[in-house]
């Protein structure tokens, strides 16, 4: 038992007594403090019903220094109006007496004496009153007889503003238990936001400041017409294999594709145009129609530049997406079927590589990555294409960190896009940077079902351009 | 894109110099390239079958190097080196050319039988050709890259490689019955006929990929010589008979596919990559082939093309201000001769056989820049002034009369797992296998989810279409209604959407449902519509996700409020 001693004492006190016990009372016998009876109690109480305890709230008062030499010689009033003779005293020798100044003032409010101040050397005070009851001095004389409680709480809290009377054990006499400061607190009630909405959250607010508005993405099932034909991507190319994308069985195909720029883009593949040799194959409608789940939101992209271009005249736009795509790859730690594409584009008249380049400058700036290196790459519907790599300073090396380029004249022109408005344009994973800010090794604790709550409880907010913290040390099986 | 794997001591004697590592990934980086690994033989058979097996086989140090996926030209030793020579000018790019034969052309002659099947065939001849043992594995390994690669696996075209000092032309490309096929294929000792070879195939890990080309065809393909010796039976297997070794000195290749274009750029590739070991260096015997309509054209075609690129464009494109003659010179060190014509503002650029990846001045404009180098542009900031805009899902209102419950799911036909075979519908499913994954929690969860669902709809142009669901679940000691329904009033107070009967309002009102108790559901009505229900879950689903504790839901459609 914790308490030992003191309960044990306690409980011999307690068989011995017939009513209980008070607290304070046995405390006081035993010489120990309150509290370490009140913990004997509780202890005690935690063992089931081996005691009884109820709360008392008792005050006890005694006297202030001041309150003690009152109720000795009486109030200061009453010995202002005994020093007054029957011929009265100047109130400038009155005030010199030592309980003069509180004294006055009390004995006249309660109209025991009064001022002349007629006379010729100055005001003089005179009794008004043959006697009078210092009940003052009487009350607190009570108080030293223990007959505290007798008194009335408007006696009391009027003897306490007069600071001659103070609440025994008040809060200023007592020690206190120090707090644990390494202990941890109780955690308010609260939601949390999974890693990748905050994440999220953070890209579009970086896209915004820069100007760029959302573009609708709200379709997961896409032709293959919007997801490939209409970026130029030949009917042949790989990504375009059931081991690659997911088709759909049911629906199996758009019902619907705008005609006359289907016959630009089936022409340009087939034959070229535009200032393009083009695939020289044969393009088939049927191919274009096959559904399946988009493997890039630049399918969205897509159709926005279509809707853009349709309006003349044209207006320069830079627009971004943040979402689902689907992909048929082989499942690893790092890989899942589907993830979030993060995109930006920008459409002008004589755009550059260096405005690329300038642009994705500010745009890795915002996320605190400041070292960028780019390398010539291949994309199917990008040309100038280049890989965005940063360095990394954990790893020591550079490591790719997004996927740009220009869109191909193949795919602007059919759109109807004049001919001297370049698109730029970039992607990345939402995941990747994701798991790296939050020092996640295995995209399954971060999406789908599986997630680790416990992580999203745990996750700080995101600030994408402070410094990620170390990848946790692995917990011992 | 493709890897390929290259012996370093090799590529560094044809560069005529050596690199260290990271000299080496750095001329990679800025030409277009990536160096992916460096390993041996060893290294990787010993992680792939372990150190065991690994024992004799050989440490000489592989670089594999990633390659653009339509850089054909640089898929094997002899293309890599000629064309990092060329980018630091240490060479010129060398010049192909077809050259009649000495005595009469070999001649390759497609029947009508192939139409159905596989219809066009290309062919050339390597005369007096001298192999090593590196160059044989380089030709073998070409081969299976292009067939990965741009041939599709085979399917748009396959690629066959013969001893012709075997071989008597003229050879027919035709298409036979596959019982009616009977020879000797590579690596067997005996003649089988097509029906038992593709028998034997499907249990050969190589080979049984490509059997689903032509495997439910009445006809095959099938190439013979003037003696009836088979050649090939693309795309599957070589006849024995022809097959080349390190000795062979003239090399008949044919090239047969669904893709006129792809054959004839994959026979380009072949015969410019290892015409280097030609007694003449870089020409290549042509060989004729007659179609079924008597047409006859001669292969291979090795056409140079020449383009007419304004400087000022590619500075335009770049962002940079070169002289014409700069790019011009940029230009020739990416394969693409060059020079300056015209008024001296117009270059003239050369698109040899081996890139014909050269499809539009965009493609030159970025060779420009590589050669130029990336990271030599001087970024700048577009001033493309616009105003941002979040999403507004504007076209919202016309589709909500959509009875969301009447629609069906989306159907993946190569679905990757069971769980994987629709696109959902609802998000309750994933909140409460989240719940399962997640039971050593302390209670009670509160999960919810924000995201997009997917359901038919024949209005929208491909049939199918996305809603925004909310959906939130409460799982504890107690089925908790109360704390899901004032979710609910709490998202509608946010939602600005009062409490109450009419129009504006929202209201709940009983329903079931097969995932809800009995009596412990409610269909919600928003601003006059259902947008979804609200309820404690049947005992029954929540064992189905085994799960052992109570637990209420709320899934409504969030679309009438965005």
């Amino acid at each position: 038992m914790a308490d030992g001693p003191v309960a044990e004492l306690l409980l011999r006190r307690l068989e011995a007594s017939d009513g209980g016990l008070d607290s304070a009372d046995l405390a006081a016998e035993l010489g120990v403090e309150h509290q370490a009876v009140v913990g004997a109690v509780k202890s005690l109480q935690a063992l089931g019903k081996v005691i009884e305890a109820e709360l008392r709230s008792t005050k006890r008062w005694e006297l202030t220094s001041e309150g003690e030499e009152i109720a000795q010689e009486g109030s200061h009033e009453a010995r202002v109006f005994r020093s007054i003779p029957p011929e009265g005293l100047a109130q400038s020798e009155l005030m010199r007496l030592p309980s003069g100044k509180v004294g006055f003032s009390k004995a006249m409010s309660n109209k025991w004496i009064r001022v002349d101040k007629s006379t010729a050397d100055g005001p003089r005070v005179f009794r008004v009153v043959d006697s009078m009851e210092d009940d003052v001095q009487r009350r607190l004389q009570m108080v030293q007889w223990g007959q505290a409680e007798k008194l009335g709480e408007k006696e009391r809290s009027e003897l306490r503003k007069r600071k001659l009377l103070a609440e025994v054990g008040s809060w200023r006499d007592r020690p206190f238990k120090p707090y644990n400061f390494l202990a941890q607190g109780v955690l308010p009630d609260s939601g949390h936001l999974h890693p990748l909405l905050k994440v999220r959250s953070q890209f579009r607010q970086i896209f915004l400041e820069m100007g760029f508005t959302e573009m609708p993405t709200d379709n997961f099932i896409e032709s293959s017409f919007w997801n490939f034909d209409a970026l130029f991507q030949p009917q042949q190319h790989p990504a375009r294999d059931q081991h690659d994308t997911f088709f759909l069985r049911d629906p199996a195909e758009a019902l619907q594709l705008p005609m006359d720029y289907v016959q630009r883009v089936k022409r340009t593949h087939s034959q070229g145009g535009y200032g393009s040799q083009g695939y020289k194959y044969t393009w088939k409608l049927d191919e274009a129609r096959k559904n399946l789940l988009r493997t890039h939101t630049t399918s969205a992209s897509a159709r926005v530049l279509y809707r853009l271009a349709q309006k003349k005249p044209f207006t320069p736009a830079k627009y971004f997406s943040i979402d689902r795509v689907f992909r048929n790859e082989t499942l690893d730690a790092t890989h899942l079927a589907e993830f979030h594409q993060i995109e930006g584009v920008v459409a002008d008249h004589g755009l550059t590589l260096g405005h690329l380049m300038g642009i994705l400058r500010e745009f890795f700036s915002k996320l605190g990555i400041t070292q960028l290196r780019f390398k010539p790459a291949y994309n199917p519907y990008t040309e100038p294409s280049m890989e965005v790599f940063s360095y990394h300073p954990g790893l020591k090396k550079w490591v790719e960190v997004g996927n740009s380029g220009v869109f191909r004249p193949e795919m602007l022109l059919p759109m109807g896009l004049p001919e001297n408005v370049s698109v730029i344009a970039w992607g990345l994973s939402l995941e990747r940077p994701t798991m790296i800010k939050y020092g996640i090794n295995n995209i399954r604790e971060l999406v789908g079902h599986k997630v680790n709550l416990q992580m999203v409880y745990d996750s700080p907010l995101c600030r994408l351009d402070a410094k990620p913290r170390p990848p946790p040390t692995q917990e011992a099986a | 894109m493709p890897t390929v794997s290259v012996k370093r001591d090799l590529l560094f004697q044809a560069l005529g110099r050596t690199y260290t590592d990271e000299e080496f990934d750095e001329l990679c980086f800025e030409f277009g390239l990536e160096l992916d690994e460096i390993t041996s033989e060893k290294e990787i058979i010993s992680k792939e079958q372990g150190s065991i097996k690994a024992a004799g086989a050989s440490d000489v140090v592989l670089y594999k190097i990633d390659v653009p996926a339509n850089r054909y030209d640089l898929l094997c030793l002899e293309g890599l080196v000629r064309g990092l020579q060329v980018f630091k000018e240490r060479i010129k790019a060398p010049v192909y050319k077809r050259v009649m034969p000495d005595g009469k052309i070999q001649k390759l002659i497609i029947t009508e039988e192939t139409a159905k099947i596989r219809p066009f065939a290309v062919a050339a001849v390597l005369r007096n050709i001298k192999f090593t043992k590196g160059r044989y594995d380089s030709f073998i390994e070409l081969q299976e890259k292009l067939h990965q690669n741009i041939c599709r696996k085979r399917a748009l075209v396959a690629i066959g490689t013969h001893d012709l000092d075997t071989l008597s032309g003229p050879f027919t490309y035709t298409a036979k019955r596959p019982s009616d096929i009977k020879f000797k294929p590579l690596n067997k000792t005996k003649e089988y006929t097509a029906c038992e070879l593709m028998n034997i195939y499907k249990t050969d890990n190589h080979l049984k990929q490509y059997l689903h080309i032509i495997e439910n065809k009445p006809l095959y393909p099938v190439i013979y010589d003037s003696n009836g010796v088979v050649l090939s039976m693309p795309p599957i297997i070589n006849g024995d008979h022809s097959r080349i070794t390190v000795n062979t000195r003239n090399v008949f290749i044919e090239c047969t596919g669904t893709d006129f274009t792809k054959a004839k750029i994959v026979l380009d590739i072949i015969v410019t990559m290892f015409s280097e070991y030609c007694e003449k260096q870089f020409t290549v015997e042509a060989a004729e082939v007659v179609f079924p309509n008597g047409k006859s054209y001669t292969f291979p075609e090795l056409a140079y093309r020449k383009e007419i690129v304004r400087a000022d464009l590619i500075n335009k494109k770049v962002g940079i201000r070169e002289t014409p003659e700069n790019l011009a010179k940029l230009l020739t060190r990416m394969y693409l001769k060059s020079e300056v014509i015209g008024d001296g503002n117009q270059i003239e650029i050369e698109i040899p056989p081996t890139r014909a990846d050269i499809i539009h001045a965009c493609d030159i404009v970025e060779d420009a820049a590589i050669a130029y180098g990336y990271n030599n542009i001087q970024m700048t900031l577009p001033k493309t002034y616009t105003i941002a805009n979040q999403c507004s899902q504007e076209d919202i209102a016309d589709k909500l009369g959509v009875d969301i419950s009447a629609t069906k799911a989306v159907h993946i036909s190569n679905p990757k797992t069971a769980e994987f075979q629709v696109a959902r519908t609802t998000l309750l499913p994933g909140l409460l296998k989240t719940i399962a994954a997640n039971r050593k929690m302390p209670l009670p969860l509160k999960l919810f989810e924000i995201s997009d669902i997917v359901i038919k709809d024949s209005n929208t142009d491909v049939g199918a279409k996305n809603y925004r669901h909310l959906c939130a679940v409460y799982y504890n000691k107690n089925p908790g209604f109360e704390i899901i329904h004032g979710l609910l009033d709490r998202i509608m107070q946010l939602l600005d959407v009062p409490p109450g009967e009419d129009k504006a309002g929202y209201v709940i009102r009983a329903s079931e449902g097969p995932a809800f108790f009995p009596g412990r559901c409610a269909e919600i009505f928003a601003r006059g519509q259902s947008i979804g229900k609200l309820g404690v879950l049947h005992p029954d689903v929540i064992t189905k996700f085994e799960l052992t504790m109570p637990c209420s839901s709320l899934e409504i459609n969030i679309e009438p409020f965005l």
